[in-house]
């Protein structure tokens, strides 16, 4: 992915930070766990077209993703018991 | 009989413990109204053992139970809610209209799920058809085909782990003067092919037999199955509720003519499912409900185009994700399994081989399924399907596997899916081992197997 890379690292970064914006334990989680797999899974490709495939069906992947981390984010449920809390949370 | 004796034992012979127990333990006693009793949970006041996790401050952290329930439902995908929402927002027109652009982008949707579920079992679009889920389903399926070919066809046949909603179904036709055999399984969950084949007569008109079972997640042959129907000209129907997606389904490969798919199960919405009705060689049936002739005739009514969309949507990820989830499934499966069966006395239901990884279904002796589930109020677990889960009656399914009443009533379902975390998995088998052993120790059975004493050889007082 030599001459993309930059565009690449960049989609990267961008579902990191949208999927640890999930309010729910579980989803964060597998957006998470699912972002890194994916682009690790593509780290080797070579062909241009493919590339060119991967970002582009990453792109839309991205909007769904900030759309749902932001829906996430107006709901919200308590924490789980194997979350731990913020400092303000904590009674 | 058996249950009934044992827990009169346990008050006569620890009448104090009990009533200490209860008294001080406010997470049992209220467990029935309180719905955030997590953090409320203690153990008896003296006792050494405690409930609560000596290595970590529970005011650190959340008190939502952890989810492994997802035999009963799955949590929606988001990425299936960022479907339906373009329905809530926009796309409103009725997927029939014909007249105008509003009904005919609603319909171009409704085809586009059709084909995204058609092609996880092999099938064409157009022998899907739309219900309002597994249990509307079966009931089609068993009583349409049933109904269709009364005037030569008097008999079906089913097992005796099926779910309610099939053997329901099979109860009514019942009624109705058709004949109905109910296989029995073997110890470990699987139907005998042999016995499947005395049981075909040539009255036979449809036989039914689940995918995966709801309760233990074991895998029946189908593709045996469906070859024994095709040579004796039955119809195969399976109830793939809990299996679509999840294990490989070929409706061509496995001669199955109907099947049943529920979109709750896999990460999609409540509300909506499809039946599986194949064309060729062409299954006739007598519809349910009848009305516009929507869904080739079968199933009249407005189909609910968002909720089709998102069932569509959440086939599509069943297809895309499946390498991905099968391989995260079977990894915390196999942790969690290896965690509890470490716990002495503790069994596996149902074949070890021919099974779901994501439904892991485990008996602990000497416990009570139900006391367990109480001191469990911070993972949502349950003995059995959600149905029955009201009633203390111990499981149909096990009891058909040849369980006892007291295995049968000490047995939890642990659900796993694409959303489960091998955090919780550990959570899970910590608080297990623990709260195992505290009711144990509760127990004068527990003392006396600990004391070496052959439970089978006592002979218990009747009343």
């Amino acid at each position: 992915m030599a001459g993309n890379k930059s565009q690449v690292l960049s989609l990267y970064r961008q579902f990191l930070r949208n999927a640890s914006k999930f309010e729910d334990y579980n989803f964060r989680n597998y957006f998470l766990r699912k972002s890194r797999d994916e682009f690790k899974k593509h780290k080797d490709v070579s062909d241009p077209a493919e590339i060119a495939n991967f970002i582009k069906s990453a792109r839309q992947d991205l909007l769904v993703l900030k759309r749902q981390a932001e829906i996430s984010q107006m709901y919200h449920f308590d924490k789980l018991v194997v979350e731990k809390l913020d400092r303000h949370h904590r009674t | 009989m058996q249950r009934l004796l044992v827990t009169s034992l346990f008050m006569k012979r620890a009448p104090t413990v009990a009533a200490r127990s209860l008294s001080s333990f406010p997470g049992l006693k209220t467990a029935a109204t309180s719905v955030n009793s997590a953090s409320t949970l203690e153990p008896p006041s003296g006792s050494p053992i405690s409930l609560k996790d000596a290595g970590r401050d529970s005011s650190l952290y959340g008190t939502r139970p952890i989810y492994l329930d997802l035999q009963a439902t799955t949590p929606v995908d988001p990425r299936v809610l960022d479907k339906m929402m373009q329905f809530y927002t926009g796309l409103y027109g009725n997927p029939h209209s014909s007249t105008h652009s509003y009904g005919w982008e609603t319909e171009t949707e409704v085809e586009k799920a059709r084909e995204h579920i058609a092609r996880v079992i092999g099938a064409d679009p157009k022998e899907i058809i739309f219900t309002s889920g597994a249990t509307e389903c079966n009931n089609l399926a068993l009583k349409g085909v049933a109904r269709f070919y009364a005037k030569t066809k008097k008999h079906i046949i089913t097992s005796q782990t099926e779910h309610k909603c099939v053997l329901d179904s099979a109860r009514h036709l019942q009624d109705e003067g058709f004949e109905v055999t109910y296989l029995p399984v073997g110890e470990d969950g699987l139907i005998d092919l042999e016995q499947l084949e005395q049981a075909i007569r040539p009255d036979t008109s449809i036989v039914s037999i689940m995918s995966v079972n709801n309760e233990i997640g074991v895998i029946q042959p189908l593709e045996e199955i469906g070859k024994l129907c095709r040579k004796h000209k039955v119809f195969f129907h399976t109830d793939a509720a809990q299996g679509f997606g999840k294990i490989p389904l070929d409706v061509n490969k496995y001669n199955i003519d109907l099947m049943s798919i529920s979109a709750h199960k896999i990460y999609g919405p409540m509300g909506i499912g499809a039946l599986y009705v194949r064309r060729r060689p062409r299954v006739r049936l007598e519809p349910l409900i009848t009305g516009g002739g929507q869904e080739r005739g079968l199933r009249s009514g407005t189909l609910a185009a968002p909720l089709v969309s998102g069932f569509g949507e959440a086939a599509r990820l069943m297809t895309q994700e499946k390498d991905a989830d099968i391989a995260h499934i079977t990894k915390l499966s196999d942790r969690l399994m290896n965690g509890l069966l470490s716990i002495e006395h503790t069994q596996l239901n149902g074949s070890a081989t021919h099974r779901y990884p994501g439904c892991v279904n485990v008996s602990f002796a000497y416990v009570e399924g139900e006391s367990l589930l109480m001191a469990l109020k911070d993972v949502a677990l349950s003995s059995g399907s959600a149905c029955t889960s009201a009633s203390l009656e111990p499981s149909y399914v096990l009891h058909a596997l040849g369980a006892d009443d007291a295995l049968a009533h000490s047995s939890i379902r642990f659900g796993i899916g694409r959303f489960t975390t091998e955090e919780e998995i550990d959570y899970v088998i910590k608080a297990m081992t623990e709260r195992v052993g505290f009711l144990r120790e509760l127990s004068p059975l527990w003392e006396m197997v600990q004391e070496g004493i052959d439970l089978n050889t006592i002979e218990w007082s009747g009343h």
